[in-house]
């Protein structure tokens, strides 16, 4: 089983910024005791959708040739819980980008009202750095598939992307 | 050029916001890891709110010499050889590095940054 907190991506702008949406759905085991009779998505389990978002943004600005690792939640905040029905918007931006580590800033939001926010800091880890290869290459592809990023992925230049030969 | 007061201030508000600590705790001579409790991945992370609040460019190690503390060039028996010593000294001119050196051990590095060394490191930046 993968750890898949964002359902697909609706805008993605290599190295600039992107749109996940997570559909919440009482179907989710985590729910059914969380709270028994009123159930919420953990915000612990949001940030891990906005780490998702943002990451998938920032190993792809470098070609994931990196190991792309959530170092920091520098700040975050929530406004109200998210809810079974509810349909979460991840939008994340790329603050600042270098070789060895990413800062990005990623809002949510349920309909048109912010539900929570946050400051994401990855580190951008090479083989031999302690972190274990995270994908098989043909794994990642397929998440990256499902995730729609080359359907709706484009460059700063407005190009589609292109799918890579893995 | 902003005052050495103007450049605190800001060095503290990126050490706040970075480390998560309160701003009294952000006192001159409070040291960035033994009294901040920064680790080496929060360096990487004050490095981009300090070029931010001052458009300045910083390279990888001129902040955090992690790059000195883990070479077996400069590392014997896990304290900084002569060479090391000196070569801190010539990478980092804004850092007081006179109580290191009386026991360069690595791990004592820790305790030697302070965020008054932060202020002139900016300083310097600003100034070059």
């Amino acid at each position: 089983m993968r750890w898949f907190w964002i359902d697909r991506f609706d805008e993605f702008v290599r190295a600039r910024h992107a749109t996940a949406v997570k559909n919440v759905s009482l179907a989710e085991e985590h729910m059914h005791d969380h709270f028994p009779g009123a159930a919420l998505m953990p915000n612990s389990l949001i940030v891990e959708g906005m780490a998702q978002t943002a990451g998938l943004l920032v190993a792809d600005a470098i070609d994931y040739n990196r190991r792309v690792v959530l170092a920091k939640v520098a700040q975050a905040e929530f406004q109200f819980d998210a809810v079974p029905g509810d349909s979460i918007r991840f939008r994340a931006d790329i603050l600042d980008l270098k070789p060895a580590g990413s800062l990005t800033k990623v809002t949510s939001t349920v309909g048109d009202k912010v539900q929570g926010q946050a400051e994401l800091f990855f580190a951008h880890l090479e083989p031999g750095e302690g972190v274990p290869k995270l994908f098989e290459p043909h794994e990642l592809l397929r998440w990256l598939d499902q995730m729609h990023i080359y359907d709706v992925g484009r460059d700063e230049a407005g190009n589609r992307l292109v799918r890579p030969e893995w | 050029m902003p005052s050495r007061d103007e450049i605190f201030e800001k060095v503290k508000s990126a050490l706040v916001d970075a480390l998560g600590v309160d701003e009294e705790d952000v006192s001159p001579n409070a040291t960035m890891v033994g009294d901040l409790g920064a680790e080496s991945i929060d360096f990487l992370d004050i490095v981009f709110r300090l070029e931010k609040a001052f458009g300045i460019k910083i390279s990888r190690g001129e902040l955090f010499p992690e790059d000195v503390l883990s070479s077996s060039e400069y590392v014997v028996d896990g304290k900084v050889n002569a060479k090391g010593i000196a070569t801190l000294k010539s990478r980092m001119p804004f850092a007081d590095l006179a109580k290191f050196e009386q026991n360069p051990s690595v791990q004592n590095f820790a305790n030697t940054l302070t965020v008054e060394d932060m202020v002139r490191y900016v300083q310097s930046k600003l100034a070059a």
